[in-house]
Parts: C-alpha cells; sequence; structure tokens
C-alpha cells in the first residue's frame, strides 16, 4: 500500500493499469468457476471480491493525483462490477443446483403404501335410505319416523288389517310376549302413516324410512330384519295420477330414464291399489338376445316396483280424517331391494352380516 | 290359478291369434299378474311314427340299446332316398308295427332342447323316439309313448306316420299361471279368468259364455236328502253357512274311469287326477269356483246337520290327521252327531268316497269367509276349497255347481239323479250403493263420464239404475268385494285401463327439510367414518342371558329387555337394551373372518321398557279415532326405543406397514371417537371415571356434556367380558345417547367471540397423588387461571424417580389471550401461580 500522494509524485501505479486489472477480473471470474459449490465460492469470493487484486487497487486510488483519480476510480470500479457479476452469476447457479439436488435427495418412492389410518365406511342401506329421503324432501315432502316395537292397532287394525288377516298370524309377525298383550315389531312402515294422520292435519306430505320385521329365517333372499320407504300424502284433490307421478319421478331419480307402467292390485290399506313396474335400467335399450338373458329382470324387461294405492277410506276413518273432503295416496318400496337393484347386491346376508369388505366397497356412496 | 289356453278358449273369445303372452298381458292389464307361462315351448317337426324295425344289442356298458327304423312320412330326411328314419333308442317296452311320438333334428323341446342327427352306440341316429317326461307330459321315463297305449285304441286307429304330435298331444296349449289378489276370489275359476279376458276385450257381445249358466236345476223338494243349518256361534253376527245344495248320484260305477280331456285339464291345471267322483267334484270347482264335497250316501246315517264343534270333539280328516275342534269350527255332522267335515276345509275319513262307492251324496254349499279362514289356520290346513271360501264365493254358484257335477257323473259314472233335490237357501240379496259417479274421476285422476262409469259397471255384472244424481249399483253375487265407492272407482280404473292413468307431480306445501334427528345422524356417521369406523346394522335379538354374559349387575335396569314370544331362534328371544349387545356379534363374525383390526359402529334403537309398566297396548275399533286417553295408553304401552350409538374397536388403530408398527386401539381412542362426535356438532364432552359393567372397572369413562348432562359410557372392555364373548383382548367400546346428542343441538350453535392479539404460552408441571385424576387438576386450572385463560391441555405425565412412589407429574400447558391487548409476561404468570395455588389447594399439587 503506498502513502497518499501529497507531492504529487506522477507515479505509475502498476495495480491500476488496465492489464492489471483485466488479469484481476480474469483471475477472479476463473476463481468463481472453479468454485464446485457454495463452500468454495465463498472462499473465492473473499480471495477475489472482499480483498484480492482489484479490492487493492481501490485503494491505491487515493494516492493518486486529483487530475488521475477519476479515470482510475471509472477503471477500478468498472473492473469491480465485473468481478461481482461475474461472482452473483455463479452464485446463483450454485444455489439454484443446490435446491435441485436437495429436491432429488428428497425424492421418496409414492408407489408403497398409505394406508396407515383408513377410512371407514356408511352402511350402503343406510345411504340408500338417505338417498331415497333425499329425493322426496327436496319435493318439500317430511320425514316421519316410527318406533319399531309398535302397538298391534298402529301395524294392522288401523291400516284396516283386520284380526283374521294372514299377516298378523304368527308366521308372519313378531309378537312381543305375552302374544295378546298388543304390541309387535312393525312388520311394515305403514304404522308411520297411522301416527302421522293421528299427529298432523292435512295437508300431509310424509316420507317414513325405517327398519321392519318378518318372521323369515335368514338365506340369500330374505332377511326377518330390512328396511322400508314409505309415502304418505293426504290433501284436498289428491288422485292416482299423482301417486303415478310420484312413483315415476322416484324411478327415473333413483333408475335412471326408464318408463313405468301400473296394474290394478290389492291392499287392504288402499283402495284403489295399484302395482307399478319399471323398465329395466340394466338392458334397457340392449339387442333382444341381450335383454332376455338379463340377470336384473330376468329377461321380462321389466322390474316390479311395490305396491301402492290411494288411502282406503277405513284407514282415514280410523285416524279421524274425513274421507269425503280429503283423498291420499300410500306407496311403499324395500330398501335392500333397492340396493339390490342399483348396486348389482346378490346375496341378501352380504347386507346384514356386517362382513367390513360389504360397506368397505362402497364407502360413503351408493 | 292355473289356466289352460284351450280350456280358456272355450269359455271366452280369445283375440285372434293371440298365444299365451298376449293372454297374459291382457290378463295383467285387468290387474291379474302373469306368474308363469308353462307349454307351448314345443316346435317340430315331432311327428307320429310307426316302427318298421328293430335291431338290438347289448352294449359294452351293460345297457340294451335298439337301432330302429321308423316310417316317419313325408318327414323322414331320406324319404326321398326310400329310406326310413334311422334312429337309436335306449327303451325297449315296444315292438315292431307300434305307433310312436318321434322327435326329429331341427324340432325343440321343453326347455329349449335342440334335436339334431347325432352319432350315439357307433351310429347316427336321425332323432329320437320321445317320453312322457321328455315333452312336458308327465314325469314318466320308465319308456317310450306308445300312442295305442296313451291315448287308447280307438283314437290312435285313425293316425298315419307323419301326422303332427304336436296338436296330437296337446303340446300346443299353454297354460298360463296368474296371481288372484285376495279381493278377487272369483277369478280362482275358469269363469272369473274367462269373465276378466272378456273384459280386458272391452266385454264384447256373446264373447262370453258363463259356464255358470247351467239349465235343467231342479228347484228345492221335500224329497231331496235333509239338510238343517244352525249357528249356535256366528263370528260377528254372520251364520257359519247360508246356503247348502244337496244332490244324489245313486249306481255310480266307482271303477268308471274320468275322461281323459277331464284328466288332462286337471293334471294342466296343478292336480292329481284320482277317481271319477274326486275328479268331477275338482273339475267343477275349477270351472265355476265353488269347492264341491262328495260324500259316500251309505256312510251317512240321518240329516245333514251344520254346527259349530263343541268342546272336546275330535275329526280324522282326509289327510288321515286326527284333529281336535274348536268351538269355532263350522262342522257337517251326521244327523247333528258325528263330525264329517270341517266345514269348507276338509272332510272327514269315515265319510269319504272310496273304490267301492256307487251311491254319492254332492254338496255345494256357501260358508262364511271368516270361519273358514279361522278353521284353516287354526288346523295349519290350507286346500283348494279353503283357499277359495276365505276370500268369497259367489253364494248364487251352488246349485248350478251341484248341477254341473251331477251331469258329469250320470254322463261317466253311468248314475242316475235323484229327482229329490235339497237347496237351503239363507242369502240375502246385495244391497244397492249409492254412487257419486264423479268419484271414479276424483280418486283416479281420468275425466270418466258418467255414461262410462255406468256401462263399465254393467258390463261387470252390475245392476246399475241411474237416477239422475247418484247411481244406485247392485254388485254381482260373485263379487263380494265391491262394497265402498273406492271399491267401484278401481273397477273403473281396472276395466278403463290403468295405463290412461297420467302422471302428474303433486304440489306439496313447502317443508322444512330433514329433522334435527335425521341430520344429526348423520353427521354423526360421517364423522364416525372419516375416522375409520365402519357403519353396521345388526338384529336387534339378544340371547336370554345376555346379562350375565356382559356382567350387568342382578339389578341393572338393562336387564329388562322386552322378550318375543315367537323368537325365530330361542337362543335369542330378547330384544337389545343397549347397541353393543348385538353389536358385539359384528365384531366377532368378522373377526373370525379374519378381519384384525376393525372399528365399527351401529346407530339403532334400543328397547327400554319401564319397570312396573305391562306394556300391553290397547286394541280399539277403527270405526272412528280412538279418543285421546286411548291413543295415550296405546302409546305409553310403546317401551321407550332410545336411538343409541354404539362403537367397538379391536386391533390396531394405526396400521403396521413399512412405517413401522402399528398402534393398538386403547380406551382412549374410543373415548376421543365420542369426543370427535360430539365436537363434529359443536358440543363438548367430559369424562369421568365410572364403574360400569361390561367395560373395564380402571377404564372406563362415563361421558357427560359440559352442562353434566349423562351421554354414556366408553372404555376397554371387562376382560371376563371379552372371554365370554369370544372377543380379542383389549377390545374397546362406547354406548351413547343419540337422544341427548339431537337435545342438545336443539338451539343453533353460537359463536364464541375470539381475540386476534398474540398468543402466550406457558408450561406448569404439578407433582400430585397418583389417586387424582387429570381431567380435574385440568377443570381446576382452568376455573382458577382467569378469563383471559384460552385452552389449557395435559401434554406429559411423568412418574419415576423425579416424585414420589405413589405421585405423578401432570405436565399442562396453558395458553392466554387478551381479547383488546397484548398481555404481559407478568400478567401471565400472575394468572398460571393463581391456577397452580387452586391445585395445590385441592390436590395439594406442588409445582416442580
Amino acid at each position: 500500500m503506498s502513502a497518499p500522494n501529497s507531492s504529487y509524485d506522477p507515479v505509475e501505479v502498476a495495480a491500476l493499469q488496465p492489464d492489471a486489472l483485466a488479469a484481476a477480473i480474469e483471475a477472479a471470474t476463473a476463481a468463481f468457476a472453479a468454485a464446485a459449490d457454495l463452500e468454495a465460492l465463498k472462499a473465492a469470493r473473499l480471495a477475489h471480491l472482499d480483498k484480492g487484486a482489484v479490492a487493492a487497487a481501490r485503494r491505491e486510488i487515493g494516492a493518486l493525483p486529483p487530475s488521475a483519480k477519476a479515470e482510475a476510480g471509472k477503471r477500478v470500479g468498472a473492473a469491480m462490477d465485473a468481478v461481482r457479476t461475474a461472482y452473483e452469476a455463479r452464485e446463483a447457479h450454485l444455489q439454484e443446483q443446490a435446491a435441485e439436488r436437495i429436491l432429488v435427495e428428497e425424492r421418496v418412492d409414492v408407489t408403497v403404501p398409505t394406508g396407515r389410518r383408513p377410512v371407514g365406511a356408511r352402511h350402503p342401506v343406510e345411504l340408500t335410505q338417505e338417498r331415497l329421503m333425499d329425493i322426496f324432501v327436496a319435493q318439500g315432502w317430511e320425514v316421519a319416523e316410527g318406533p319399531e316395537v309398535e302397538s298391534e292397532w298402529m301395524n294392522f287394525d288401523a291400516l284396516n288389517l283386520g284380526k283374521d288377516h294372514p299377516a298378523r298370524q304368527m308366521q308372519d309377525t313378531f309378537f312381543v310376549d305375552p302374544p295378546d298383550g298388543g304390541l309387535v315389531l312393525r312388520t311394515q312402515t305403514s304404522p308411520i302413516q297411522i301416527r302421522t294422520m293421528l299427529t298432523r292435519t292435512p295437508p300431509i306430505y310424509v316420507v317414513a324410512p325405517g327398519k321392519v320385521f318378518r318372521t323369515d329365517d335368514l338365506d340369500a333372499t330374505h332377511t326377518p330384519v330390512f328396511h322400508q320407504i314409505e309415502l304418505l300424502a293426504v290433501d284436498k284433490g289428491l288422485t292416482m295420477a299423482h301417486l303415478r307421478g310420484s312413483i315415476d319421478h322416484f324411478v327415473r331419480a333413483m333408475f335412471g330414464d326408464v318408463r313405468t307402467r301400473v296394474r290394478a292390485s290389492y291392499f287392504p290399506f288402499t283402495e284403489p291399489s295399484m302395482e307399478t313396474d319399471f323398465e329395466c335400467f340394466a338392458c334397457l335399450g340392449a339387442e333382444a338376445a341381450v335383454r332376455g338373458d338379463c340377470r336384473t329382470c330376468g329377461g321380462s324387461g321389466w322390474i316390479e316396483l311395490g305396491g301402492s294405492g290411494m288411502v282406503n277410506r277405513k284407514v282415514f276413518t280410523a285416524c279421524g280424517i274425513d274421507p269425503d273432503v280429503y283423498t291420499g295416496f300410500a306407496f311403499g318400496f324395500g330398501i335392500e331391494r333397492a340396493l339390490q337393484l342399483r348396486n348389482g347386491v346378490g346375496d341378501m346376508r352380504d347386507i346384514v352380516e356386517g362382513d367390513v369388505r360389504f360397506s368397505g366397497q362402497f364407502g360413503m356412496a351408493v | 290359478m292355473r289356466v289352460p289356453l284351450s280350456w280358456l278358449a272355450e269359455l271366452v273369445d280369445l283375440a285372434p291369434g293371440a298365444r299365451g303372452p298376449a293372454v297374459a298381458a291382457s290378463l295383467v292389464g285387468v290387474g291379474l299378474e302373469e306368474e308363469a307361462l308353462h307349454g307351448g315351448d314345443v316346435t317340430g317337426p315331432l311327428v307320429v311314427g310307426r316302427v318298421l324295425t328293430i335291431d338290438e344289442a347289448v352294449q359294452k356298458n351293460g345297457k340294451t340299446i335298439r337301432y330302429c327304423t321308423v316310417d316317419v312320412g313325408e318327414h323322414g330326411q331320406r324319404v326321398t332316398d326310400g329310406i326310413p328314419q334311422e334312429i337309436v333308442c335306449g327303451a325297449t317296452n315296444f315292438v315292431v308295427g307300434d305307433l310312436v311320438v318321434v322327435v326329429l333334428p331341427g324340432a325343440v323341446l321343453p326347455g329349449g332342447f335342440a334335436i339334431s342327427a347325432r352319432k350315439t352306440y357307433g351310429r347316427v341316429s336321425n332323432g329320437m323316439i320321445c317320453a312322457e317326461d321328455e315333452l312336458g307330459l308327465g314325469e314318466d321315463h320308465s319308456g317310450i309313448i306308445v300312442l295305442t297305449d296313451y291315448l287308447g285304441a280307438e283314437r290312435s286307429a285313425t293316425l298315419q306316420p307323419g301326422d303332427d304330435a304336436i296338436s296330437l298331444l296337446g303340446l300346443d296349449d299353454e297354460v298360463l299361471e296368474v296371481n288372484v289378489t285376495p279381493d278377487r276370489g272369483y277369478c280362482f275359476s275358469m269363469r272369473g279368468i274367462a269373465r276378466e279376458y272378456w273384459h280386458s276385450q272391452g266385454s264384447p257381445a256373446g264373447g262370453f259364455r258363463d259356464p255358470g249358466a247351467v239349465g235343467g236345476i231342479p228347484p228345492d223338494t221335500t224329497t231331496g236328502y235333509a239338510v238343517h243349518l244352525t249357528d249356535s256361534a256366528p263370528i260377528d253376527g254372520v251364520p257359519g253357512c247360508d246356503r247348502y245344495v244337496a244332490r244324489i248320484v245313486r249306481g255310480v260305477d266307482p271303477t268308471a274311469a274320468s275322461p281323459s280331456w277331464m284328466a288332462a285339464r286337471l293334471t294342466q291345471a296343478g292336480m292329481r287326477p284320482i277317481s271319477l267322483a274326486v275328479d268331477v267334484t275338482n273339475y267343477v270347482m275349477l270351472l265355476v269356483g265353488q269347492p264341491l264335497h262328495a260324500f259316500d250316501l251309505h256312510t251317512l246315517s240321518g240329516s245333514i246337520v251344520v254346527r259349530r264343534a263343541t268342546e272336546g270333539e275330535r275329526l280324522t280328516t282326509l289327510d288321515d290327521v286326527e284333529r281336535s275342534l274348536h268351538v269355532e269350527d263350522l262342522l257337517i255332522t251326521d244327523g247333528g252327531r258325528e263330525p264329517l267335515a270341517i266345514a269348507g276345509v276338509m272332510g272327514g275319513a269315515t265319510s269319504e268316497v272310496t273304490a267301492s262307492t256307487t251311491d254319492i251324496l254332492i254338496e255345494a254349499a256357501h260358508f262364511d269367509p271368516v270361519t273358514v279362514a279361522r278353521s284353516s289356520r287354526r288346523h295349519r290346513l290350507t286346500t283348494e276349497a279353503s283357499k277359495r271360501f276365505e276370500r268369497g264365493v259367489d253364494p248364487q254358484i251352488t246349485a248350478a255347481a251341484a248341477q254341473l257335477a251331477v251331469d258329469l257323473l250320470v254322463e261317466h259314472g253311468g248314475g242316475v239323479a235323484d229327482t229329490g233335490s235339497t237347496d237351503v237357501d239363507l242369502t240375502h240379496g246385495r244391497t244397492a250403493y249409492a254412487l257419486d259417479p264423479a268419484l271414479p274421476a276424483r280418486l283416479v285422476g281420468v275425466p270418466y263420464s258418467r255414461e262410462r262409469v255406468v256401462a263399465i259397471l254393467r258390463d261387470l255384472g252390475c245392476a246399475v239404475q241411474d237416477d239422475g244424481d247418484t247411481v244406485s249399483v247392485t254388485p254381482p253375487s260373485w263379487r263380494p268385494d265391491l262394497v265402498d265407492g273406492p271399491d267401484y272407482a278401481e273397477e273403473v280404473a281396472r276395466i278403463d285401463g290403468y295405463e290412461r292413468i297420467p302422471s302428474v307431480l303433486p304440489t306439496p306445501t313447502a317443508g322444512r327439510g330433514l329433522t334435527l334427528s335425521q341430520l344429526v345422524r348423520r353427521i354423526v356417521a360421517t364423522t364416525l367414518v372419516g375416522r375409520g369406523c365402519t357403519e353396521v346394522l345388526t338384529y336387534p335379538f339378544v340371547t336370554a342371558d345376555f346379562g350375565d354374559t356382559l356382567g350387568l349387575p342382578s339389578d341393572d335396569p338393562r336387564r329388562s329387555a322386552i322378550r318375543l314370544a315367537n323368537p325365530l331362534s330361542d337362543q335369542a328371544p330378547l330384544l337389545r337394551t343397549s347397541v353393543i349387545d348385538s353389536l358385539v356379534d359384528a365384531l366377532r363374525r368378522n373377526v373370525s373372518r379374519g378381519q384384525r383390526d376393525l372399528a365399527l359402529f351401529e346407530i339403532g334403537s334400543v328397547t327400554r321398557p319401564v319397570p312396573g309398566t305391562a306394556h300391553t297396548a290397547p286394541v280399539p275399533g277403527v270405526h272412528e279415532r280412538p279418543d285421546a286417553a286411548t291413543i295415550d295408553s296405546i302409546d305409553a304401552a310403546v317401551p321407550p326405543q332410545p336411538r343409541h350409538l354404539g362403537i367397538v374397536l379391536a386391533g390396531d388403530t394405526e396400521r403396521s406397514g413399512w412405517w413401522g408398527k402399528g398402534r393398538p386401539a386403547d380406551w382412549a381412542d374410543v373415548v376421543d371417537l365420542v369426543r370427535a362426535t360430539a365436537s363434529s356438532l359443536s358440543l363438548t364432552v367430559t369424562a369421568e371415571p365410572a364403574q360400569q359393567a361390561p367395560w373395564h372397572p380402571g377404564r372406563c369413562a362415563r361421558l357427560s356434556l359440559a352442562d353434566g348432562t349423562p351421554l354414556g359410557y366408553a372404555g376397554e372392555l371387562h376382560p371376563a367380558v371379552l372371554q365370554r364373548l369370544g372377543l380379542p383382548a383389549r377390545t374397546c367400546a362406547a354406548e351413547v345417547s343419540l337422544e341427548v346428542l339431537v337435545a342438545a343441538r336443539e338451539t343453533p350453535a353460537k359463536q364464541a367471540p375470539f381475540s386476534t392479539r398474540p398468543v402466550a404460552l406457558t408450561d406448569v408441571a404439578l407433582t400430585v397423588p397418583e389417586s387424582v385424576a387429570a381431567g380435574e387438576v385440568e377443570r381446576t386450572l382452568r376455573e382458577a387461571a382467569g378469563a383471559h385463560l384460552e385452552w389449557v391441555t395435559l401434554f406429559d405425565v411423568y412418574r419415576g424417580e423425579q416424585v414420589g412412589a405413589e405421585e405423578k407429574s401432570l405436565a399442562f400447558r396453558m395458553a392466554f389471550r387478551a381479547p383488546d391487548r397484548t398481555l404481559r409476561t407478568d400478567e401471565v404468570s400472575g394468572y398460571r401461580d393463581l391456577a397452580v395455588a387452586a391445585a395445590a389447594a385441592r390436590f395439594g399439587a406442588v409445582q416442580r
């Protein structure tokens, strides 16, 4: 280092010579380029940017005569910029490289199993029931429910199922002990109709889902405990056309754009009564040969839906509703049957046994 | 009801060219559902053949095989070559010259069995000589059909080789099986089905020939067999028998066979031909729907007396079962003494027509449907007769039915009918109903005109008088089901066509959506599924000793369960009082099927009878709404059935895998599931130690809502209970009242304000005696830490050298925050010290 040049001695400082600066830039650039990682670059920065030839040259400027300072300063500044630019370029490059290396090093095998905490599943009968409810709730119907251990009067008498009706015999109905105590396990969701009509005043539009019981042994097609969903509408001016409209809507919502057909039938709690079939959604539109072998509809092209009809006047009377003022309709359907049809469930036992592999196939969607 | 189409065609004009499917469709249109279509599925060539040569050889397998040539007329494949048909046959019951039935290549036999020429036993067989079973004519496969035996010499005399055998054997006749609903008893007859088919075709004039329109019926005479109708105990005021026709035919040849057409029709209808007398009664029943009974006249000693049974009477019925009779049973008796038959159900053995019977008394009676139904059920005896009487038989067909039977016995049995005839007729004519002709349209939604309504009812056989305002309708005698306006409305809709009913969506009043209870159930289920639980639905039936199995104390209210009078299995006669009573069955089944890590839940009702309550419900009448007191007593008799949530956990809750070992489900997991459930409903749950069966006494939490409302229990099940139930060790369970969750959520969840200022965290470790519950300490800290405490949580439990032997150290983290400013450190320390002081005062807690 030189002392301040107070005597204006026109000494040429070697370090400030353009050649020397150029050499210093070159040396610095080479050193930066040679730095393989950020650690090495830090050392090179110390040697060529923080210290080193250019930094030294800058300190020499102070010793120059004022007339020479400006030019030398400009030269050294340019050299400094060049070195810094080279450094920053290399630093950016090395940083980018390091980031990329980390991403490579952190790579995992995404094909390994991940099921540390598997989710569970809803029961598809419940899901189907909810779906059916929602179809009607969306139209403004409300949901009604009732007890499973039910009075004989609600389950039978009030529904015009008199004491001599075959359904009231021991071979179909679970009776609560003692058998003459007037209590049964409800054989249908229809007692909810009675409870609804006893507690609400028309207009009534309710959908009534629930568990029902019959003394059938469990096999591939029967279960002593199953589920139904029931519609009851009581209003002024309701006709079988409204019944049919409600059924058609339900069928389309559940099974797609299929037609229905209706025919006369008989149920004690409705008069007139009606049976509905709908076109088999599984083979609709297929060739005749395929339709003939369809396992969903048995080759007939039609699927039996369920019974319905206009509420019997006797049922209204038992509930204190004036049958000359109001008309109403009722419709019932088996949830298990809907599930079997829509979701291809072949064996009833799978539905009732609670095997997690059954519900697990559905998750929360039917 | 099985309907042979050829028989139907005798009674009603079938639509031109109508075969089984078309007839079935027509009947479906008027409400007679098709069950099945039998027959009519044979396509030819199926022809008469004459056996020309037989070359018999015993085969290696020991069977005797005949290589035959058969003349099949024009149909032979090689007829042009002058070579008769070569057929290989395994039967040996025929000789050269016999007429047989030959199916030729290209034909299809019942069951879609296609015939082709094929090589068998070394030679090509160009078809097959048929046995009965191969043609669907019967079960017989003992030999092939020899037509001279099968049809009789007379009928087979005119046959030529090559004649079509399909029509010859009636194989072109189809038998339609229809389902008859209980209101249409008259359709248990060809007469009724034919009438319905006629209606399906628009009831064309002359198109229906009523087989009940029989001529030559003698009136009741004093010289007929004496019959007395009595009833000391009518059911619901209806006499057991209101019509009894008795006719006698003498000198019937007991060896006379039923004509083959009659036997064939009985077979087609699903009945077995037995003897002329029996076949005639069955045939007439199928034809007009009137069950008949044939008595051997010589077994009767007195007049026929119809009466109710008396206590202790017995009768051996035709099925050789000795039955003890009930006072409600209606009997046909000999002179009022010995029972001869249970009216309308089954006859007795003593008066049965036998192989030596020559003189026959034919009974054609009308019995009360309820009386017959009860007897049939009481004796578990469903017969063709009881099936019809229960559903209602035409009370005005009796005399015609008896006449049909008499005529057939005379014609085919060589008998002579007595001129004396008995017809005790106590029936009343039907009363007219005043029908509002607008009612069908009002109920059905199709604008039927008054004229259309009247025309349809007349077609149905009703007597209709149109008096301007209402129409006065008297139903025909065979329609006991037509009583009220809607009955007629259904008839109008049915005959006009249900397909004409339009599809119109009703417009309900605006609804309120799902009920809170339903929403809560969905939320609970969704939360649990997200937490890894699978929903199951179990049968609510439990064993008689479930209380012992679960170790419930002898006075535990959960032991008082509703018992079924007729359970499916005597092993499970009770209804569950907790969901986990039956939920454990599903867990055990899954474990037995190899599942190990299980989390199951069920939302369902449990039945909790009220101690000291009889749970006996009145059964009021239905002619008016029961009064409020009666409805209340019905409701009181129905036992409470609250909805519960049950959860069971077994195996690992966090699965093992490449990441390491799994974590077994423990008591805390099941408690946390309940907390999560409550939390998803914006409710908080507190736990305190409890000793409650069937849980582990040291690992059971009584769960309550923040306001103290009891919610249920959760924890690890008692090891002894697990052993008795055969469940995996450490199985955990929870039983929670869903009703409590619903009730707690009845008011909308309210938002509490929260601060956006910085939080100040501080930790405190407290040494307490082992017996002190962490939850209690936590509650004390929370209560004493002042209003700025945001939360406090236990984050470590230490036992060991640094604390005493019967002590533990509980480390809590407390978070403080003020709503309006940043708390100073000294403020936070002050709140913490207050909390610690409270814990020290209450539990002797010492800060470490």
